[in-house]
């Protein structure tokens, strides 16, 4: 039962880990001071989520396993996160495009953890839920402001959406893991999830005069731990140090 | 559970002790110091993170422990995360510490969130007192505070925004 749990939180954490590093690599990149300055403090946000589900996931792990060790020793195939999330900063627009259909999710699932019988669990969404309202805000402001700002932004905006939209779908879909720890009562239903999930997204989208793609074809892999070429450069730069340095800390 | 100590010396000691990233406010008045078990010389004191990825809270933790250790206390600092961290926990003494350092203190979380979506224009400026004042951004210089601009005396100001 520990080592489900323990595996249910890497959906989680490996979620929020990847997304913060992406956003930790614009650190100092941002297109202004503000808008840099916010998205690394999202990226801490983020971060500091992770590091509260990979400190419970140490406790429940069988092989003594510390938070760094869950972080930074996995092979590719053992994240557990969506293909959104490791999609590449191409420009600002993708930047916010993938924040802000993350960060809709992200909300939405944290509504639902608050309420987990696992009182951990519970407690750490309660915590991030906080902060995640302020990332959708953020996020949410940035699409209508390009979105239903010059040609060029709606333009730069829609291309972003375009290409991102068909890796939403893997977000609702659920694992066998998923499942069981919804049916405890600890993890959240997500395909429950999805009919609010697209309303928000579209009425966001639709505010912002952007057009919502029309597709059928959703990407998916991530969960199962198939993912985009994209992941195995984020894993270099982000285990160098643990494996050039095995046991190394601040 | 209590907050704070029966022995007023470990209060003290706490309430001299301040977040690096707003040296202003103690932790006392910030009001991340949840609970204070007292036994003896021995102390286990419950502290929360104001966000998750607060970068300062090893450092308050190891502050803690070496200000007790010079007073001849020695604290065991748990970290605890619920319940979650509010600004309301802020005290009205540490309102008025921020206030005066410049930084706008946390409105109440139904006014926060007009004035961070560009509702209305109710943050006071600390320098001059206008309330005609914009949201620059809403992360600044930390994760707890939004970039404000003072509209009449130009200045910028950060502001502590509700969580």
């Amino acid at each position: 039962m520990t080592n489900k749990i323990y595996q249910y939180l890497l959906f989680i954490g490996d979620n929020t880990m990847i997304l913060g590093h992406r956003l930790s690599e614009l650190c100092g990149h941002g297109p202004s001071l503000e808008t840099d300055i916010a998205l690394t403090n999202i990226s801490l946000d983020l971060f500091g989520q992770t590091r509260n589900y990979f400190q419970l996931a140490a406790t429940l792990s069988k092989e003594d396993k510390t938070e760094d060790d869950i972080a930074f020793l996995r092979m590719e195939h053992e994240y557990r996160n969506v293909l959104l999330v490791e999609q590449p900063n191409k420009d600002f627009a993708y930047v916010i495009g993938r924040q802000f259909l993350y960060d809709c999710y992200h909300f939405l699932l944290l509504h639902e953890l608050v309420n987990s019988n696992d009182q951990h669990i519970a407690a750490i969404a309660q915590k991030s839920l906080k902060e995640v309202t302020y990332h959708l805000d953020f996020s949410s402001e940035w699409i209508k402001r390009l979105g239903a700002g010059t040609d060029e932004s709606h333009e730069k905006m829609q291309n972003a959406i375009n290409y991102l939209y068909p890796y939403t779908g893997e977000l609702p879909e659920e694992t066998p893991i998923e499942l069981e720890m919804k049916e405890l009562g600890i993890g959240a239903d997500l395909p429950a999830m999805k009919t609010d999930y697209y309303n928000r997204v579209h009425e966001v989208l639709k505010e912002a005069t952007l057009d919502i793609p029309e597709t059928n074809w959703f990407q998916s892999g991530g969960k199962k731990g198939v993912h985009s070429e994209h992941m195995g450069y984020i894993l270099t730069q982000l285990q160098y140090m643990q494996r050039a340095y095995p046991n190394m800390s601040w | 559970m209590s907050a704070i100590a029966r022995n007023p010396t470990i209060n003290d000691i706490l309430k001299g002790i301040s977040d690096p990233e707003i040296p202003v406010l103690s932790i006392m008045d910030m009001g991340i110091v949840r609970e204070i078990i007292e036994n003896g010389k021995k102390l286990t004191i419950s502290i929360t993170p104001t966000y998750s990825g607060c970068p300062a809270m090893d450092t308050i933790r190891d502050d803690i422990k070496k200000a007790l250790a010079e007073a001849g206390f020695e604290a065991t600092v748990k970290l605890v995360l619920t319940p979650a961290w509010t600004t309301d926990w802020i005290t009205e003494n540490g309102r008025k510490e921020l206030a005066a350092y410049g930084i706008a203190p946390p409105l109440d979380p139904a006014a926060d969130k007009k004035a961070l979506l560009h509702e209305k224009r109710i943050v006071k400026c600390p320098h001059c007192g206008s309330v005609n004042t914009t949201l620059v951004s809403q992360f600044g210089s930390t994760a707890c505070k939004a970039l404000f601009k003072c509209e009449d005396c130009l200045e910028p100001f950060d502001y502590f925004k509700c969580l």
